[in-house]
């Protein structure tokens, strides 16, 4: 029986900084450990010598030529954000 | 027969002609959406003002500048970016959100003259096979309202099904678009990973992320296909492959064509009236000609699992992006910066995207890398392998799409462990990143049965060609949902 705390929840939580509830904690504990108990199937698997698959079809060097195009305007864009100053992005204090 | 029944091949050559007008086919659409909708909830916007001056404007060009999709409206799934309206990917994370920019698949659809009719329901962030999670109510399946239309492109599914659209879009990570297609009753393909540009396309797994095609024949579908492939310099996984015309491939002739039948496909887990209905599917395809054998899948046992980790492990990535700062939801309880980010994504993320973010992160960490995420990929390279040894002597790949008809509406809760043997099915195209496409092959207890055809990479042709000349020798496309007479 894989065991995953409300504690682990806040661990693996933390790094991504989603903020939970203790019910959320709760929740997630017993999801999450029936979810690592079905994916430790991959343990029996023999990968012996056997490559990992980054992409489903392998393309090698896309490049293109480095040429400036016309873009998005930026006022447009620092329209989506939730405030703003002096065409910057305004965030909480950080300290 | 009204305009809204109509495939869009057929509004097509009535509208090229002239025979009506965009503005007549537009009105009809959003008269049936609107009869329809208390119903079903496919979509999450309506684009009344949008699409109706849109076609205003077509209306206005020269019947020699048309394209092939000229005044033929369609839905899009809201994970797929339309500048000036509204995207949500069905999460309260950007109920609000406007993007800037048209997705690449968008902009070739303004260019062949669609109409967008408006954005679609989905689970959220597309995680899911119901619809159930989607911030904004769930959609319900046309043919029987107590179900879910399946997901994550449940919306688009319900849609088309229900007549509102001829064509939608969706994508499909995990079956997302080839499921719920099963469940309504509809055709969706999932083409090869690379075929259709994921630029605009929000991402979830992006190794295993493809818009789809959804539509109510495999003619549609095909049409549609060929207007939305081909290269793009903005998705440097795009394929510069030649796009055919795909409708072209439509001959009838599957005289020769080899089918393997995986024997898990047909095995434990499957409802025993959905390998019934398949079974019959395969002698009509034996009857047109096709040579049909059983084959063995060694590691398809371990598709669900390698899924999970590499599609959590990718999910926990691409979704750092939302920060509440520079776009979407921002909450409006913070001190400081970190409280900022904790509380946006507390507030704004639903359960099941915190979970698999969460166990995503799990599955990366220093620990637990390795054994996780690297041996889900080497298992991939396995599974593929199994599937590139079967289409050395192969066409396509038989097998039912989905291991049930459709489920209850509240049966598993959105839950993802439930969905195992569905998984088993549809994965598989998304890891090997294959084409796969689903065609309406029965009915059980009135709800839809889809049959999956996996074909070779950038093989949709073959594809299309096998389920159009098995839709011509069968009838159950041409049944409609009892809501669509109003009943």
């Amino acid at each position: 029986m894989t065991t995953f705390s409300k504690e682990d929840v806040k661990y693996f939580a933390d790094f991504v900084r989603i903020g939970l509830s203790e019910e959320d904690k709760e929740n997630f504990s017993a999801k999450i450990a029936d979810l690592i108990e079905s994916v430790s199937d991959l343990k029996e698997v023999d990968v012996t010598g056997v490559k990992p698959m980054t992409h489903p079809v392998a393309m090698i060097n896309v490049l293109r030529e480095d040429e400036p195009k016309d873009i998005l305007d930026r006022e447009v864009m620092l329209a989506s954000a939730e405030d703003q100053e002096d065409g910057l992005i305004k965030v909480p204090d950080i300290l | 027969m009204t305009l809204t029944s109509k495939t869009a091949t057929e509004l097509q050559a009535l509208l090229q002609k002239g025979e009506v007008t965009a503005k007549e086919v537009t009105e009809a659409t959003l008269q049936t959406i609107e009869q329809h909708e208390e119903k079903i909830h496919a979509f999450i916007h309506v684009a009344k003002e949008e699409a109706t001056k849109r076609a205003e404007q077509l209306d206005q060009e020269a019947a020699n500048t048309r394209g092939r999709l000229f005044g033929v409206p369609i839905g899009i799934k809201d994970n797929i970016v339309t500048k000036d309206m509204k995207t949500t990917c069905a999460s309260k994370m950007l109920e609000d959100f406007v993007p800037v920019y048209n997705a690449t698949a968008i902009d070739k659809l303004e260019a062949a003259g669609a109409i967008n009719i408006g954005k679609l329901n989905m689970d959220e962030f597309a995680m899911g096979s119901t619809s159930e999670t989607s911030f904004f109510g769930n959609t319900l399946n046309p043919w029987n309202t107590d179900y879910v239309p399946g997901g994550s492109s449940g919306g688009s599914a319900a849609a088309v099904a229900a007549g509102e659209v001829p064509l939608s879009l969706g994508s499909d990570t995990g079956g997302s678009v080839r499921q719920p297609a099963a469940f309504c009753g509809i055709v969706g393909m999932k083409p090869t990973y690379g075929r259709i540009s994921r630029f605009g396309l929000t991402a979830f797994a992006s190794s295993l992320d493809q818009i789809g095609t959804m539509s109510r024949t495999v003619e549609d579908n095909a049409l549609l296909l060929s207007v939305i492939a081909g290269e793009d310099d903005n998705d440097s996984s795009s394929s510069a492959k030649e796009v055919p015309d795909f409708t072209a491939a439509l001959t009838g002739d599957i005289k020769g064509l080899k089918v393997a039948v995986p024997k898990p496909y047909l095995g434990e887990g499957v409802d025993t009236e959905i390998v019934a209905a398949v079974r019959e599917a395969i002698s009509v395809l034996e009857s047109l000609g096709a040579v049909c054998e059983e084959v063995e899948l060694p590691h398809i046992q371990y598709a669900p699992t390698t899924y999970y980790v590499i599609s959590s492990s990718e999910a926990q990535s691409n979704l750092s992006r939302f920060d509440g700062l520079r776009y979407g939801y921002h909450t409006e309880n913070a001190e400081n910066l970190e409280q900022a980010y904790f509380r946006t994504r507390q507030e704004g993320f639903g359960n099941e995207v915190k979970k698999r973010i969460i166990f995503g992160t799990y599955a990366m960490s220093a620990d637990h890398h390795e054994d996780l995420y690297v041996r889900a990929q080497k298992t991939r390279t396995l599974i593929a392998q199994d599937f590139d040894a079967v289409f050395e002597k192969y066409d396509v790949v038989i097998g039912p799409t989905a291991a049930t008809t459709a489920f209850k509406l509240g049966e598993t809760g959105g839950d993802q462990l439930v969905h195992y043997a569905n998984d088993v099915l549809a994965v598989p195209a998304n890891l090997t990143g294959r084409p796969a496409l689903s065609v309406p092959c029965g009915f059980v207890n009135e709800l839809p049965v889809g049959m999956q055809l996996m074909g070779k990479h950038f093989d949709e042709e073959t594809l299309y060609k096998v389920a159009h000349a098995y839709e011509q020798a069968t009838d159950f496309h041409k049944r409609t949902p009892s809501i669509q007479e109003g009943k």
